[in-house]
């Protein structure tokens, strides 16, 4: 039980970091919004959409990293398997 | 007799005057219309962007000092990349867009009028209404390009006219009443503003 605790718990450590990478590695808060840039030929304006999307940032991964390091602190508690 | 003519010639002056003078609606179905607004403190740097502007503006190109007008932003329009900061920023504690759904800018009077050619830069006047609050705001080299018959390139079922403003401007926070001399460490007293707008008179 220890053990699949601490191995639980890498495993989510892993998956956030990899999670938090591959979704733009961003260092900065979370984005719920992204701005898609959008360009009128005739006027010559560049402007944003807004659009909707989940760009994780630190804060996500200060939870997720702190969630993992929570869960394989936990598993001192449990008895050394037999 | 004499005085019917003086009458005719004055009333055709006038006309004539007023002939090209176009009222140009802001309210873009392209989307493009947007206002970028920027806060740049010691913790923080934020970029948001604002889509629903309406509005209108009269502009004689034959004059372009004598452009008039009105823009509205749409408070609830507002955007930040972050949701929680998007619930602060349009909440009770910053802007309160439930009780002021409007950001507008009303011209009074345009100063420093240059043309060349179709482009014109001037400085605009004008009551900056935002959180409830009024002030009279300059918002110096305005860029207003007028593009004459270009309405049916963007929109090929329609004739006529299309202005476009751009302005670049810095307001303080703290003159309209949004935490005043609060946390200015994460979002900065001075906030950038930049417009970019088209407008179009239909024929």
């Amino acid at each position: 039980m220890r053990k699949k605790l601490r191995i639980a718990s890498l495993f989510l450590a892993v998956l956030v970091l990899g999670f938090w990478f591959f979704k733009g590695h961003n260092t900065g808060w979370t984005r719920n919004t992204v701005f898609k840039p959008v360009h009128d030929p005739v006027t010559g304006l560049d402007g944003s959409v807004p659009e909707r999307a989940f760009i994780p940032g630190v804060d996500f991964l200060a939870i997720g990293l702190g969630l993992a390091a929570l869960q394989f602190g936990s598993s001192f508690f449990i008895r050394k398997d037999a | 007799m004499k005085t019917i003519t003086l009458f005719l010639a004055l009333t055709g002056l006038n006309l004539a005057a007023f002939a090209d003078v176009e009222n140009f609606d802001f309210k873009d179905p392209k989307g493009v219309n947007n206002v970028v607004f920027r806060t740049d403190a010691p913790l923080e740097s934020i970029n948001g962007t604002a889509t629903g502007i309406s509005g209108s503006v009269s502009y004689d190109a034959a004059s372009p000092g004598s452009l008039k007008g009105k823009i509205i932003v749409d408070a609830a329009t507002l955007h930040v990349p972050n949701a929680m900061m998007q619930g602060h920023l349009q909440g009770a504690n910053w802007l309160e867009v439930a009780k002021n759904p409007e950001i507008t800018f009303e011209t009074t009077s345009v100063d420093n009028v240059k043309t060349d050619g179709n482009m014109t830069t001037a400085d605009v006047t004008g009551n900056f209404t935002l959180h409830g609050v009024s002030k009279q705001i300059t918002i110096p080299g305005v860029k207003i390009t007028f593009l004459k018959d270009k309405l049916k390139d963007r929109f090929p079922n329609l004739q006529g006219d299309l202005l476009v403003i751009r302005a670049a401007f810095t307001i303080k926070r703290s003159d309209f009443n949004i935490n005043k001399g609060q946390f200015e460490d994460k979002v900065s007293d001075e906030i950038q503003l930049n417009l970019s707008i088209a407008g179009q008179a239909v024929h």
